[in-house]
């Protein structure tokens, strides 16, 4: 449905959008994570026909972005990161307008506004004005306006940004609702909102993609390492020294406030389970331990490793070309 | 395609139709022109005794009224067109524009009829007074006159429409493009007072140029090729511009 290949943005010396290539499958969700700034909305802009990439390629149902621009808008709907709407207007007058130049013809328009009013929660809004809306209701016109159209893919750039918890829930289901029959692309920062919804998920750092999967296999396969967590009675320093002997990486300890235990985070080599080890060893300098378990990688970590390791790559080698 | 195009003129006629600024256009519009008008009428009159009798008072008054109706346009103007694109601009509504399937042309065009038929509205109840006079005197101003009085206002008023959405399209702040239309709309004026009488090659360039030049023709009652052309291309000159600065959006970083 979605076609991605080594897109390019330059901003002048800036290169908001490097060699970006991904394809989306029909009635898949695919999101797209990255700090602010990392080129989620540019990548957006791009595929919607409102910015032109400075090379690459990108296809939306077949047609692409830049040479069938007007095919391509054809089929999609788009939420911005600000909502696009006409204070002025009425909810349903808004949607009606958005289906006229979205080129729908007139006998479908009135069941399609009832249609995406109902979908958003908004049916008992329909003749009030937009500036008279709260907050997470105008976020919610936006939505409606993206789907109105019952378009083959749905942008959504930040979709629940000010929206209450109720409220993100109630969009998050709407949008696992969508897949399926619509290809979605949304974007956001927050990583629960991804790991949720999202049949797939593109990271992006700095113009460039760092990782490509399913959240599942991005919080349990990746590179295989292994982190484990201890609380256990004893000295500090010795523990450390120990731990650090047995892992040769680095090791986090905490003293607990209370009780005189402490807490430890090691990351362990991929490949070998080194927890009974772990646990030998600290028996056998007789002292006690309370608990000893293997944690996975959130996405939170995999997030930060890979966004984190990118700069630090960068700085430190400060080589030009790196892997995409 | 004409679907899309009249989808943004219905869009924006509903704006004017709710919007305050437009009220407050056509009500400041009219009032001015109808104290003016008042007042021609009186003073030409009074002129009119002891001048010769073939003097044509109520050519003269319509001239002035004209004139006078130019005059505020010029003033009132840029307050319906500095809104037009930079109010999209700013609102972030642009976007959702220009990802639909939807030419650059036809936003624009839809936009630029939008505020003509605005000025039409406007220019309407003005057409009462010529109509009082009609009926006022003998011989009355003849037809041709008026009519074409009316076709030259309905022009200018198309050049600064379409010289006012270009500038609106150039900004994101509505001050800054109605002050800067507010601006190129007296310089064209006082290009013409400038330019008057001028024997120069240059001077009858400018004067040509000269947007309000034109006009007095069509006041005139004459309906000059050079005048339409003038006009026409001037109008079309200005949407070009507009399309492709609306276009250039794209490249700019937003």
């Amino acid at each position: 449905m979605i076609e991605v290949q080594d897109l390019t943005k330059a901003y002048g010396p800036v290169t908001a959008v490097d060699h970006v290539s991904f394809s989306v499958q029909e009635g898949e969700i695919l999101g797209f994570l990255g700090p602010n700034g990392a080129g989620k909305t540019t990548t957006m802009r791009i595929l919607t026909g409102y910015l032109p990439a400075t090379s690459g390629t990108a296809r939306i149902a077949g047609f692409d972005v830049t040479s069938d621009s007007l095919a391509a808008r054809r089929h999609l709907g788009y939420l911005p990161e600000v909502p696009p709407l006409y204070p002025d207007m009425s909810v349903e007058g808004y949607l009606d307008f958005v289906l006229r130049i979205k080129n729908v013809p007139p006998d479908k328009r009135r069941s399609r506004v009832a249609d995406a009013m109902e979908k958003t929660n908004l049916s008992d809004k329909g003749p009030e004005l937009i500036k008279r809306l709260s907050r997470g209701y105008k976020q919610r016109v936006g939505l409606a306006q993206a789907l109105v159209h019952d378009p083959l893919v749905i942008f959504l750039d930040e979709p629940t940004v000010g929206l209450d918890p109720k409220q993100i829930i109630e969009v998050r289901h709407l949008i696992k609702n969508l897949a399926g029959t619509h290809t979605i692309i949304l974007s956001t920062h927050i990583l629960p909102e991804v790991s949720m919804t999202c049949d797939r998920v593109v990271i992006i750092n700095k113009g460039k993609i760092a990782a490509i999967d399913t959240p599942q296999n991005l919080t349990t396969e990746r590179k295989g390492a292994q982190r484990i967590f201890i609380e256990a009675q004893a000295p500090e320093k010795p523990l450390q020294e120990l731990l650090v002997q047995i892992s040769g990486a680095a090791v986090e300890i905490h003293p607990a406030r209370t009780s005189g235990r402490v807490t430890a985070t090691m990351e362990a080599a991929a490949g070998k389970d080194i927890r009974s080890l772990v646990a030998a060893k600290i028996v056998e300098k007789g002292w006690s331990l309370f608990e000893l378990r293997g944690v996975s990688l959130s996405l939170e970590d995999i997030f930060l490793q890979l966004t984190t390791d990118d700069a630090e790559h960068a700085e430190a080698s400060n080589e030009p070309e790196k892997t995409k | 395609m004409m679907r899309s195009l009249y989808a943004i003129y219905r869009k924006e006629m509903g704006h004017y139709f709710v919007s305050p600024v437009a009220y407050v256009v056509v009500a400041m519009f009219l009032f001015v022109s109808a104290y003016f008008f008042n007042l021609y009428v009186r003073e030409i009159v009074e002129q009119s005794f002891g001048m010769p009798a073939d003097f044509d008072a109520p050519a003269q008054v319509l001239r002035a009224f004209l004139g006078l109706l130019a005059l505020l346009s010029l003033f009132l103007m840029p307050m319906v067109t500095m809104g037009l694109f930079a109010e999209e601009r700013k609102r972030g509504t642009m976007e959702l524009l220009m990802t639909s399937p939807i030419r650059e042309i036809d936003i624009v065009l839809g936009k630029f009829l939008a505020s003509l038929t605005l000025f039409a509205v406007m220019l309407l109840p003005t057409a009462l007074y010529v109509v009082y006079i009609w009926f006022h005197t003998d011989p009355a101003a003849p037809l041709r006159v008026v009519l074409a009085g009316y076709l030259g206002i309905l022009l200018f008023g198309g050049c600064l429409l379409a010289l006012g959405s270009f500038i609106s399209s150039l900004t994101e702040n509505q001050l800054i493009a109605g002050a800067l239309t507010f601006g190129l709309f007296l310089l064209l004026w006082a290009l013409d007072f400038g330019s008057r009488g001028a024997e120069s090659a240059l001077g009858q360039t400018v004067q040509y140029l000269s947007v309000i030049e034109h006009f007095e023709d069509f006041t005139r009652g004459i309906i000059d090729t050079s005048g339409l052309v003038y006009y026409l291309s001037f109008i079309v000159f200005f949407i070009f511009l507009t399309v492709r600065s609306i276009d250039s959006l794209r490249w700019r970083r937003a």
